[in-house]
């Protein structure tokens, strides 16, 4: 039988969906994938953070030919959104189109990316308008 | 400060070579750059050490080119810094001649790569697994940026291909000898928009070699190194080579490239404006643009002027990828930098030929890639 599971523990959560991130205490920028040590200031002071969105688009693009090591199909959405927090985190975006608009609204959800060497679906994070 | 001189340079040809090994291709540039230097047969070693830029030669690659030469003995050392390994090289040889440790230096680089987007260990699994590890697609984020603050169209950017190109023909070195059209560029298929597949330079294979030696004090008339900087990132910019999963508002975080021009330009004690020749990391068409208000070459948002006014093309008043650049010539990455130092080498010395910059005095050449890492170089005459 075959068992979802995600693409990497410790970065996102399924339900609710979430990424894994954290502020720090000391310069109060967040970061992402969640470390001990705050990676712009170096300080040891951090605290955990769901980061759930909404945010914006910033920036996009669509990804034609599967890269090396690719577990999904191509064309696939990928950008970059800003997340109130002040976060931009690279992502992958929904079915790609022409039709993206600098600033507009994106959420967070969580999708299958396609089957592993196993074949047990694997699971990832993506925005959607 | 001890002057450091290039006393030799020598290139294996850019493009793809079946048959022809990685070290077959180094030896190849070795040779010509000794021979240049007038290090003769039987001056062996002929160097106290050698520095190799390589990313994807494997272990002791530098060894294997300077066995077959048999020219070993002296410390011989890889340098890995991504798409600055050569300047890396070549700034660790000049920093040992400048401390007094040698007086000789042979700098190298090679590549035989891979065809297609360039796999790196950098990425860990699941990140190439869910399709956030695609190269190009953060060149065509850093590209759409670009063209959004600094109001730079995609014929800007083809323009800055055929204007690589045009020079590129007239280079027997490079991968692509033919000039081409904005209207080529922009009928080539897309790779990842904005960015077509004319404005992505290709990883191919090649060598290029660079002997340094210790200056005298009077000058020898020998074109001179005057600084080899290598620089890694500031934390926070998600578009940045360092390809963080995340960032911040970067607005007030210096760039590596600004970080290691600003270090180069100090150290030869000139400003940007002194500059009359660059070459200038043209992964894809709009790093060029960028790279040129991180040189400080040209102030932010005037790209498009700059570009359009002739000025940076050959004949122009400040050629930028007089050798037809990475768009041009293809990167192999541990030989691109130091093909960038023959070039202007070759142009301080007014031996460029069809390419000559007439008049050409003090020239920079720029690398940036994986890491973060940058390197700016500049010679003069």
């Amino acid at each position: 039988m075959s068992v979802r599971r995600p693409v990497v523990e410790g970065v996102f959560t399924t339900d609710p969906p979430a990424l894994l991130g954290a502020r720090c205490t000391i310069c109060t920028n967040h970061h992402f994938p969640r470390l001990d040590q705050c990676p712009y200031c170096g300080h040891e002071s951090v605290v955990p953070v769901e980061l759930t969105g909404p945010g914006t688009l910033w920036g996009w693009t669509t990804v034609e030919n599967p890269p090396p090591g690719y577990l999904g199909t191509v064309p696939y959405g990928f950008g970059v959104v800003e997340l109130p927090e002040g976060l931009r985190v690279i992502t992958r975006l929904a079915t790609p189109t022409d039709n993206w608009t600098f600033g507009q609204p994106m959420r967070l959800r969580i999708v299958e990316l396609g089957p592993d060497g196993d074949g047990d679906p694997v699971t990832t994070w993506e925005f959607t308008p | 400060m001890t002057e450091v001189e290039i006393a030799g340079i020598g290139m294996h040809p850019f493009g793809r070579f079946d048959g022809v090994s990685v070290t077959e291709m180094g030896v190849t540039a070795v040779r010509a750059a000794l021979v240049d230097a007038g290090i003769g047969p039987g001056d062996r070693p002929g160097f106290q050490a050698a520095f190799c830029g390589t990313a994807y030669s494997g272990v002791a690659a530098g060894h294997k080119v300077l066995g077959a030469l048999a020219r070993t003995g002296m410390p011989i050392v890889d340098v890995e810094a991504g798409c600055a390994s050569g300047g890396a090289a070549l700034g660790l040889a000049a920093a040992a001649i400048r401390a007094g440790q040698y007086d000789t230096v042979l700098v190298f680089g090679m590549e035989k790569m891979p065809k297609g987007i360039i796999r790196s260990s950098f990425f860990e699994p699941w990140r190439e697994e869910s399709g956030l590890a695609a190269t190009p697609a953060y060149f065509a984020l850093r590209a759409q940026r670009l063209m959004r603050e600094r109001g730079i169209t995609k014929e800007d950017l083809a323009a800055v291909v055929v204007k690589n190109r045009a020079a590129g023909a007239l280079n027997p070195e490079a991968m692509y000898q033919s000039p081409t059209t904005i209207e080529a560029v922009l009928g080539s298929r897309v790779v990842c928009e904005p960015l077509h597949l004319f404005m992505l330079c290709s990883p191919n294979e090649g060598a290029a070699a660079v002997v340094l030696r210790r200056g005298t004090a009077s000058g020898s008339g020998a074109v001179r190194l005057d600084a080899a900087v290598l620089r890694s990132h500031l934390p926070g910019s998600v578009l940045g080579e360092a390809t963080p999963l995340a960032g911040i508002e970067d607005l007030e975080i210096t760039p590596p490239t600004t970080l290691a021009a600003d270090a180069a330009y100090a150290e030869a004690g000139i400003g940007p404006g002194d500059v009359d020749v660059a070459e200038c990391q043209d992964t894809d068409a709009a790093r060029e643009l960028l790279g040129w208000e991180e040189l400080a070459l040209c102030p932010p948002g005037d790209q498009a002027a700059f570009l359009a006014s002739g000025a940076a093309s050959l004949g122009g008043s400040r050629p930028i990828n007089p050798s037809g650049g990475l768009l041009s010539k293809g990167e192999p990455l541990g030989a691109s930098g130091l093909g960038q130092v023959v070039e202007l080498t070759r142009q301080l010395r007014g031996t460029a030929g069809a390419r000559q910059v007439d008049g050409a005095r003090v020239a920079l050449a720029h690398t940036v890639g994986r890491g973060a890492n940058a390197s700016v170089t500049i010679l003069s005459r």
